[in-house]
């Protein structure tokens, strides 16, 4: 294949037009300079961009959709609040606030209601502030156990040995016409608030 | 001259369209050291294993549904229902296994031997590439396997990316492809590990292979023959020329038996030991679950068990990146001077701790003990011998050991957690005072008890605890062994001693609370 003679306006030898060893001519910046070869390879680079930029748009947004999709947390009615026994801890159910037909179990959950009395209540997440394997209260020796790394709470939350850094997570919750209801949804982490 | 035949006729137009016979033949035939034998064979062995998995994973594709909602029932389905599914998934499994173990073989045989050196330090690179992408496979193929064990390790792994400073919230939304595990989850690993990860793996494999064969087959190490960047492809190519032997089929013939064999011990573990899983389901609401990673993450479990809180998060963050960028740096800082390993005694010294320190690792992750035994309390039974002729109180004690959850993290008579220390000799380790302010104060690892025992409960726990002397042992500090203030506890001397303590020992007598 040979170079198409004058269309390179640069207007180098013909003779310097031939294609050299590396495979491109001597004398051509496609790349530079004005021009049809500068003005394609110009409007190719634009083209690609916007391109690109626009096919990036929902690839991307899918991609981090999940992180941008606002707080997830709703409220959750527990039951009624006088249902809780004062002085017991118990294992509480629910439904995550959120639902796809994809999720099946996985779409469900539980927390531990403490119930000092019924006006004063600690809801704690199931997972272990450690790394998040679920946590089990022995309501004997009244501590919350994790059987990943070994890591205890008290009744209260606090931590009470192991490699956990912090005590249990903790829910936030408010009672709305007699009914319990927590703040929840998105799974309980070092960076929450509570 | 003969005129070439269909064959070669319908191979020159392939190879004058496509240029790829003239490759093939290249990779084929091309010379390699005389010296390259058994030890060279684990590449080859780690590349065969990965066509297994490909092969059984495509199948598995066309059977496994990627729903949270559906996927923990299509494993069971796939075992039980579709002829000669387990043996699909047990390959697949098992040969994912064998992989990791052949890549891990071959990596260390291409550092024990220097082979990373000029000029073979992109090799190299793109081995460490792919060994972290094949470990990428690992975990992501355990989320697969959609049951607690994978639901809880996603926790796990979520906690993890949880702690990155900044950004770990936003991070884990990301990986999670939601709020909390979900659907979308099992959908986001299902697309890494069936498309993205593969796909890389095969990408890194093609470039592995093609500098493999631009660098050339290494020589067996020799002492005195240092690599010298300015000499050492003349050298090298000038040996192979004089000696070397084609690739195929005379080197080939080695990596053909050890596959061949490797390929039916697959099988027979395959079928003698069966799929892995799928474990209890995966529903959050069942929380009597000891989530566990697969044999080939144990040492991980077991390092983020051991490390002292305050370097926690720093290590599981910097960690795996400086490890893995030191792996990939290795042959820049090393890139020349003797390849034998009895010319580098610091390298040979470094395999050998990592070696060990991953061996022990993995041991401690599987026996965990510092994981609590969460149902000792209720399952294991205080040993008859360890409340024979003891007192009212002292039984009182004993039922408080085990009421109390202490069995969970504290071992007697061989059985328990391992938590904390074995209490069969503690009375010749701690006094009534140490043992009363152990139980009520905690410490050591030990959480407090004072809120949650009454003090009639604390002192029949210290009483139990005070009879147990380890079968006589002599007092190892002093004031041990010299018991309750006031009391004499020597069981032999006490009248209460014909008390039948078996019976007394599974009465329903409870402290009261």
């Amino acid at each position: 294949m040979s170079e198409r003679p004058n269309e390179d306006s640069t207007g180098t030898d013909p003779g310097s037009t031939l294609p050299s060893e590396a495979g491109g001519c001597e004398g051509c910046e496609p790349a530079k300079g004005g021009g049809r070869r500068g003005f394609l390879f110009a409007a190719g680079t634009t083209l690609l961009t916007v391109g690109g930029g626009l096919a990036a748009v929902p690839i991307v947004g899918v991609a981090i959709g999940p992180a941008e999709a606002g707080d997830p947390n709703r409220w959750i009615s527990l039951g009624k609040a006088t249902d809780f026994k004062v002085g017991q801890t118990v294992l509480v159910k629910f439904t995550n606030p959120w639902d796809s037909p994809t999720d099946g179990d996985s779409n469900l959950n539980v927390c531990y209601v403490r119930c000092l009395d019924h006006k004063k209540f600690q809801v704690f997440a199931i997972t272990c502030a450690h790394l998040g394997c679920p946590v089990e209260w022995f309501a004997q020796s009244r501590l919350f156990m994790c059987p990943c790394h070994g890591g205890v709470y008290y009744e209260d939350g606090a931590r009470a040995s192991g490699p956990p850094p912090r005590g249990l997570y903790e829910y936030v919750w408010r009672i709305e016409d007699g009914s319990f209801e927590i703040l929840g949804g998105r799974l309980a982490g070092l960076q929450e608030s509570t | 001259m003969k005129s070439p035949g269909a064959i070669e006729r319908t191979l020159g137009w392939v190879d004058d369209r496509t240029g790829l016979v003239a490759v093939t033949e290249h990779a084929m035939f091309h010379k390699v050291p005389r010296s390259a034998k058994w030890w060279y064979v684990f590449g080859s062995a780690t590349l065969m294993f990965f066509i297994v998995q490909l092969v059984t994973g495509v199948l598995l594709t066309t059977l496994f549904v990627p729903s949270a909602a559906e996927a923990y029932q299509s494993l069971v389905y796939i075992d039980e229902k579709i002829p000669m599914g387990w043996m699909l998934r047990a390959l697949h499994g098992w040969s994912s296994n064998a992989m990791c173990i052949m890549m891990l073989i071959h990596m260390t045989q291409i550092f024990l031997h220097g082979t990373y050196k000029f000029p073979r330090e992109l090799t190299w690179v793109a081995g460490v590439a792919l060994c972290v992408t094949t470990l990428g496979l690992a975990f992501t193929g355990q989320i697969m396997r959609w049951d607690a064990n994978a639901y809880w390790g996603l926790g796990i792994g979520a906690a993890i990316v949880d702690r990155v400073p900044f950004a770990g919230n936003w991070l884990r939304s990301v990986v999670l492809g939601g709020p909390d595990i979900s659907g979308a989850t099992l959908s986001r690993f299902f697309a890494l590990h069936v498309f993205v990860l593969p796909g890389t793996a095969i990408g890194l494999i093609g470039l592995h292979l093609i500098l493999v064969l631009k660098g050339g087959i290494s020589e067996m190490p020799k002492v005195g023959q240092p690599i010298e960047p300015e000499t050492y492809r003349k050298e090298y190519e000038s040996r192979v020329k004089k000696t070397g032997v084609p690739f195929f089929p005379d080197a080939a013939r080695r990596d053909m038996v050890f596959c061949g064999a490797a390929l039916i011990g697959l099988i027979g573990l395959a079928a003698w030991y069966g799929p892995f899983g799928p474990g209890p389901v995966p529903n959050p609401t069942i929380i009597e679950v000891a989530p566990r990673p697969d044999g080939l993450f144990l040492w991980l479990f077991a390092v983020l068990a051991l490390l002292p809180p305050y370097t926690e998060t720093f290590l599981i963050l910097v960690g795996p990146p400086v490890g893995i960028a030191f792996l990939a740096a290795l042959p820049f800082i090393s890139p020349r001077g003797e390849r034998a390993p009895s010319r580098r005694p610091i390298s040979v010294i470094i395999l050998c701790i990592i070696v060990t320190a991953l061996a022990v690792l993995t041991w401690l992750g599987e026996t965990s003990p510092w994981s609590p035994v969460m149902k000792a309390w209720t399952s294991i039974p205080t040993p008859i011998e360890y409340v024979r002729d003891r007192s009212p109180l002292e039984l009182q004690g004993a039922i408080q050991l085990q009421y109390a959850q202490c069995r969970n993290c504290h071992s007697i008579g061989g059985e328990g957690g391992k938590r904390g220390p074995a209490l069969d000799d503690v009375a010749t380790r701690l006094s009534w005072d140490q043992l009363v302010r152990q139980i009520q104060q905690g410490g050591g690892n030990m959480p407090a008890y004072g809120k949650s025992l009454s003090s009639a409960e604390t002192e029949a726990l210290a009483a139990f605890l005070s009879t147990l002397d380890g079968g006589h042992l002599p007092a190892r500090i002093p004031g041990a062994m010299e018991h309750q203030p006031g009391r004499d506890q020597s069981p032999t001397a006490d009248p209460r001693a014909e008390i039948d303590a078996e019976t007394d020992a599974n009465s329903d007598t409870v402290a009261a609370r």
